[in-house]
């Protein structure tokens, strides 16, 4: 059976892992291919690394980054941040990832998820998109979350997926670092408008949210970031807990 | 010397990274006379079955097909197993080399395509390839296609349904799952065919 998964998220600023809240007040926890490497000893499924200030800063993603941490890391592996064309998709393939994510370029510009889907399948894209709530929707924001579209979330989903990404990235701004768990009706509207996985993303902060987000949310995986860099939860502890709560995950890894 | 076979496919860098941190001695290739060369042969692959009608224009598909007749230990990852059977819905017009029979198919609509994740191994009988490996061991998938259960399956994961998570069948072994991708079980799976003799 097809386990749950459990996705570590490296967030880069100058090369270096930062964590912050709601998107700001960052703090450093360290360097990439080494938080890499043990978060994947613990059990991670999956390492995702975002160069988080790519997009704002209007540079290209750190690729020397990319590939220290690709090179001894034998799990998947997702970069995203400042990957605004073809060419920077492909550079960052080059360098060794698995997978690539876009947010802010595919919300530009969603052809390109189909150009890169073509040349390195659909399996290779993950659009990621940061959603806040509104009164009458869950908005998409793009930037790292600095500007807003007005564009509706599910709606943007499900384009993204018709388009030919493989899987959706999709961050509750609300509850970005907060701890407070994941927006689970967010999670699941989005679940159940597309056919490809979900990544929940924003708000882990006990084995309790990671087990809601998969029966209640209905998400594929689940990403988390600053409870696992700061040691608040271990992961294979959390492995142990899902798997004795019924989730299936790779346990033991 | 492996020769991993250069058609265009995403994931040659994660597969030569893989074989380099065995100590095996790898060459990424897209010319034919250095297969003629090589001791062992690995066609990796990822993304549409298009893709491999690239095999097509420089010689390098009956390079590979003379390899697989001639004896050469060859393994298809993912495309590159698919690529074994004699075809895939994904792309009708490109054929497979037909070593096993039967066409890759599309997964039922009851479950969510494409196939993502970590997923477990039944074992189904012995074999040089899976020496070792647990039975239940979890190894990491990402596709949309599948290959049918048939007498050279080694291995069978269930999504939707049971389908050939690995084949073998003399010097020719095939895996749907990515074992440069897999962790620890998916570099012993390596280590193993650096180790088979044929």
């Amino acid at each position: 059976m097809l386990t749950k998964r459990i996705i570590a998220c490296l967030d880069m600023d100058g090369g270096r892992v930062v964590k912050g809240v709601r998107f700001k007040n960052l703090r450093d926890a360290g360097d990439p291919a080494e938080c890499a490497a043990s978060h994947a000893r613990n059990g991670a499924d999956e390492i995702v690394l975002l160069d988080i200030t790519a997009t704002s800063g209007n540079r290209n993603t750190l690729l020397g980054a990319v590939r220290s941490t690709a090179r001894s890391l034998f799990v998947p592996f997702t970069v995203g941040g400042g990957i605004r064309q073809f060419e920077d998709a492909a550079a960052v393939f080059d360098a060794g990832a698995d997978k690539i994510a876009i947010n802010s370029a595919a919300v530009r510009d969603p052809s390109l998820i189909s150009k890169i889907a073509a040349r390195f399948g659909s399996q290779a894209v993950v659009v990621a998109i940061d959603a806040r709530k509104t009164d009458t929707k869950f908005e998409v924001f793009v930037a790292g979350g600095r500007i807003p579209t007005g564009q509706d979330a599910i709606q943007w989903a499900r384009q993204a997926a018709d388009c030919g990404t493989g899987e959706i990235l999709l961050t509750s701004m609300d509850r970005d670092g907060t701890q407070s768990g994941f927006d689970c009706t967010l999670v699941r509207a989005v679940a159940e408008a597309v056919s490809i996985p979900v990544i929940a993303s924003g708000g882990a902060g006990s084995a309790h949210d990671f087990i809601e987000v998969f029966s209640d949310g209905r998400a594929d995986a689940a990403l988390a970031a600053s409870i696992f860099h700061f040691g608040i939860e271990n992961i294979a502890q959390l492995k142990r807990e899902l798997h004795e709560a019924g989730i299936l995950v790779r346990w033991p890894c | 010397m492996i020769a991993i076979v250069d058609y265009g496919a995403g994931n040659l860098r994660s597969v030569k990274k893989a074989f380099d941190h065995l100590g095996a001695q790898a060459v990424v290739t897209d010319q034919p006379e250095i297969l003629a060369t090589a001791d062992k042969i690995v066609l990796p692959g990822v993304g549409h079955f298009s893709s491999l009608s690239a095999l097509e224009t420089n010689g390098m598909r009956e390079a590979l097909l003379q390899a697989a007749s001639g004896g050469k230990p060859f393994l298809g990852i993912c495309l590159g197993m698919q690529w074994l059977f004699e075809g895939s819905e994904e792309c009708t017009e490109i054929s497979g080399a037909g070593i096993f029979p039967g066409k890759c198919r599309q997964f039922p609509a009851s479950v969510k395509s494409p196939h993502v994740g970590w997923n477990s191994l039944t074992i189904q009988k012995s074999s040089r390839l899976l020496r070792d490996i647990a039975q239940d061991s979890f190894v990491y998938y990402t596709h949309s296609f599948h290959a049918p259960l048939l007498a050279p399956t080694s291995a069978s994961t269930e999504y939707g349904l049971l389908f050939s998570a690995a084949v073998e069948q003399e010097n020719i072994f095939g895996v749907q799952f990515h074992p440069e991708k897999s962790g620890d079980v998916g570099l012993s799976i390596l280590k193993n065919f650096c180790e088979v003799v044929c």
